[in-house]
């Protein structure tokens, strides 16, 4: 009976280091795969590398020398000696194997659970294993169910709901507030990768303007026009206040940039439409006493980080209801897997057969033109029939010389005669 | 017709409980089960109005029973209005509850036809009873509005997204939603008193006469005025027009059932019990 085992390493078992040592591009995984298949026991493989982690998934007939050859291939493959890693390496056989492919392809192993990357990075790898032909019933089929349990755990739990980076909090908390972001003007104060990457969050979000106040004015402009937006200079912020709705403040100052007096002077202006103020620096820019004035709204650095850990654990909690389904499709697995030997075939096909015919008879016979003695005949006849037609197959699934291919084999027998309904 | 009042009260009920279920579950088909529910609650509590209306030949807004039920039967309809066109799904949350509470009231008020007068056979009546109540659900709605802004309001201004955040929209869709509410209901609430100007004219001889109903609806009116003022000319919005939504909606109440609790005057018959 074939088995799948799987090896790897991940960010939790290895350092960058070490996983840097062992990854594969995607060149390179193209002729690992090769060379894997090249070895005796493995008989499907599928190669799967990103920054944080490292699988091997392979199909084969003796799982215990199957590993050994995979280590051995690994170390070789990498240069590096089997004792400098062997111990990050961890190593999963059947069922467990299986679950770990559902849980790693469903981010429910991430290190950041449910980051959305790791699915299309594991498309990916399959879509080469496919090229390479390295890929055959069993890694087909379990990589097919993988991508339909990630596909599901995504939609029916919370797992990749909230936002986790603090840009995508930010634009997150801002629709909560103003609902459509469509029309909205931005300023963005000072600069900064986070600071940037949210207003880039904000424009995606079709806000109307951006608008970039910067100390010195020349990066200012620099910075609008990779918005498309405009520079206005640092003493025109307290007048801005009266358009722009969202404030991304991102300076080195020591002080407030914006205090509480200049905001409630403008807030009736504004005619009460609300202020969101995003405060990014530390020290931080925006007094968080306009918190308190109606209608403004200020979250700083840590307020942000606060909602992300919230978050965070609402993640986890969803996860796990991603681990029952998980669980779910293991079952489910396996049992299709076991299906896959060859006594369960040959009994289902006979099953199946019984079953045609006995429906069949029981249409026949209802005619009451045929006598109790000629029935018995032809009940034997159908019986005669199926042992005749079901002997070669029979003895085709038992023959020792199919060995080789004998999931594809009991695959397509089961496919044919439809056995798995 | 009982036994009609109750399947809809039923019908209510269910639907409340299927909003309350989406509020903590988060899953749509409980909040469409909810507006389904809801929406044959009304098909069935429609059917009582009209048998109210074939019985005695006009609007059924004879006595408490037939009061409570009519504004019950208004903020269903006004609900639908708002839900459909806003696609505002946790309304429902509100609405539902006080819609069945409010139905679960009037069966507890014995149903006796009024002996028919001529004073409700008008058009001038029909119009003002059906006006108001139009706008009084409309407000109701506003009120609903308005608690949820707060509810809100508080988990964004305190930084603790605890258990509404999630469920509950934007501030900016609630406000604007709720001001909608507000200008329907004081439109309304204005064809309503002229409508009943006209219809006292033309019983009593005078447009005014100083019946605390009256007062008190001009109270609200005034109310509803300063509200809508404040927000064209002040920019009254957000939490200022949440509180004073819920506000104008408690006096609101207290000029429907409170005027009739404790003082006299003419409209009292239609909601004594």
């Amino acid at each position: 009976m074939l088995d799948i085992v799987l090896l790897g390493i991940n960010h939790n078992t290895a350092p960058v280091e070490l996983r840097e040592c062992i990854a594969f591009t995607e060149d390179q995984s193209k002729s690992a795969l090769h060379s894997l298949m090249g070895k005796k026991f493995i008989k499907e493989a599928l190669l799967f590398s990103t920054c944080n982690r490292v699988e091997v998934l392979v199909v084969t007939d003796d799982s215990a020398r199957a590993v050994v050859e995979t280590k051995n291939f690994i170390a070789e493959f990498n240069k590096i000696p089997l004792n400098q890693f062997e111990s990050a390496l961890y190593v999963h056989e059947g069922n467990e194997a299986v679950r770990h492919v559902f849980r790693v392809a469903a981010s429910l192993d991430s290190m950041v659970v449910g980051e959305p990357q790791i699915l299309g990075q594991i498309k990916e790898a399959y879509r080469t294993a496919i090229e390479e032909k390295t890929s055959g019933v069993i890694l087909n089929r379990l990589l097919h169910r993988t991508f339909f349990v990630a596909k599901k755990i995504r939609t029916e739990t919370g797992i990749g709901d909230r936002a986790v980076s603090i840009s995508y909090a930010a634009v997150e908390l801002a629709r909560k507030i103003f609902g459509v972001l469509e029309g909205k003007k931005v300023l963005l104060i000072g600069a900064g990768e986070m600071a940037e990457l949210a207003v880039e969050h904000l424009i995606r979000c079709k806000v109307d303007h951006v608008w970039v106040a910067n100390r010195t004015f020349e990066n200012g402009v620099e910075l609008a026009a990779q918005f498309n937006g405009q520079a206005i200079r640092f003493e025109e912020i307290p007048e801005s206040l009266k358009t722009v709705d969202i404030i991304i403040s991102s300076t080195g100052a020591s002080e407030y940039v914006i205090r509480s007096d200049q905001v409630k002077g403008i807030i009736r202006k504004r005619k009460n439409r609300p202020l969101f103020f995003i405060d990014i620096a530390v020290p931080r820019d925006i007094d968080p006493e306009i918190n308190r004035l109606s209608n403004s709204y200020v979250y700083d650095i840590d307020d942000l980080k606060g909602i992300i850990d919230e978050n965070i654990e609402d993640r986890h909690k969803e996860a796990i209801k991603g681990e029952r389904i998980v669980d779910e499709a293991v079952i489910r697995f396996r049992e299709w897997y076991e299906s896959l030997d060859v006594v369960p075939t040959i009994i289902a096909l006979r099953k199946k057969m019984s079953a045609i015919a006995e429906a069949e008879l029981k249409k026949t016979l209802q005619t009451s033109m045929i006598s109790e003695q000629e029935a018995r005949a032809v009940r034997k006849m159908a019986e005669a029939l199926i042992n005749k037609i079901l002997h070669d197959p029979t003895r085709f699934l038992k023959r020792n010389g199919m060995r080789e291919n004998k999931s594809l084999y009991i695959d397509s027998v089961r496919k044919l005669f439809n056995l798995d309904e | 017709m009982e036994s009609i009042i109750l399947v809809s009260i039923v019908l209510y009920l269910l639907s409340s409980v299927s909003y309350f279920a989406y509020l903590f579950l988060q899953k749509d088909y409980l909040q469409r089960a909810g507006l389904f529910l809801l929406l044959i609650g009304f098909l069935f509590h429609t059917l009582t109005i009209v048998y109210g209306f074939m019985r005695s030949g006009h609007l059924p807004v004879s006595n408490m029973h037939e009061t409570l039920s009519f504004a019950g039967w208004a903020i269903a309809g006004v609900f639908f209005g708002i839900t459909v066109k806003f696609n505002l799904k946790i309304l429902g949350i509100f609405a539902a509850p006080i819609l069945t509470v409010i139905m679960i009231a009037a069966s507890q008020f014995p149903n006796e036809p009024a002996a028919t007068t001529q004073v409700f056979k008008s058009f001038w009546l029909i119009s003002h009873v059906t006006v108001i109540f139009i706008g009084e659900a409309a407000f109701a709605l506003a009120c609903g509005l308005g608690i949820l802004y707060l509810l809100q309001e508080n988990e964004i201004k305190s930084k603790k997204h605890r258990f509404f955040f999630k469920r509950l929209p934007s501030l900016e869709m609630m406000d604007s939603i709720g001001y909608v509410c507000i200008v329907v209901g004081f439109a309304m609430l204005t064809l309503g008193l002229i409508t009943g100007f006209v219809y006292a004219k033309a019983v009593w001889g005078r447009f005014w006469s100083w019946d605390p109903k009256e007062v008190w609806a001009g109270i609200t009116w005034l109310f509803y005025a300063v509200l809508l003022h404040g927000r064209f000319a002040l920019g009254w919005r957000g939490r200022r027009s949440a509180i004073l939504a819920i506000i104008g909606f408690v006096v609101l109440i207290f000029t429907f059932l409170g005027v009739n609790l404790y003082m006299e005057g003419h409209h009292e018959p239609f909601t004594k019990f």
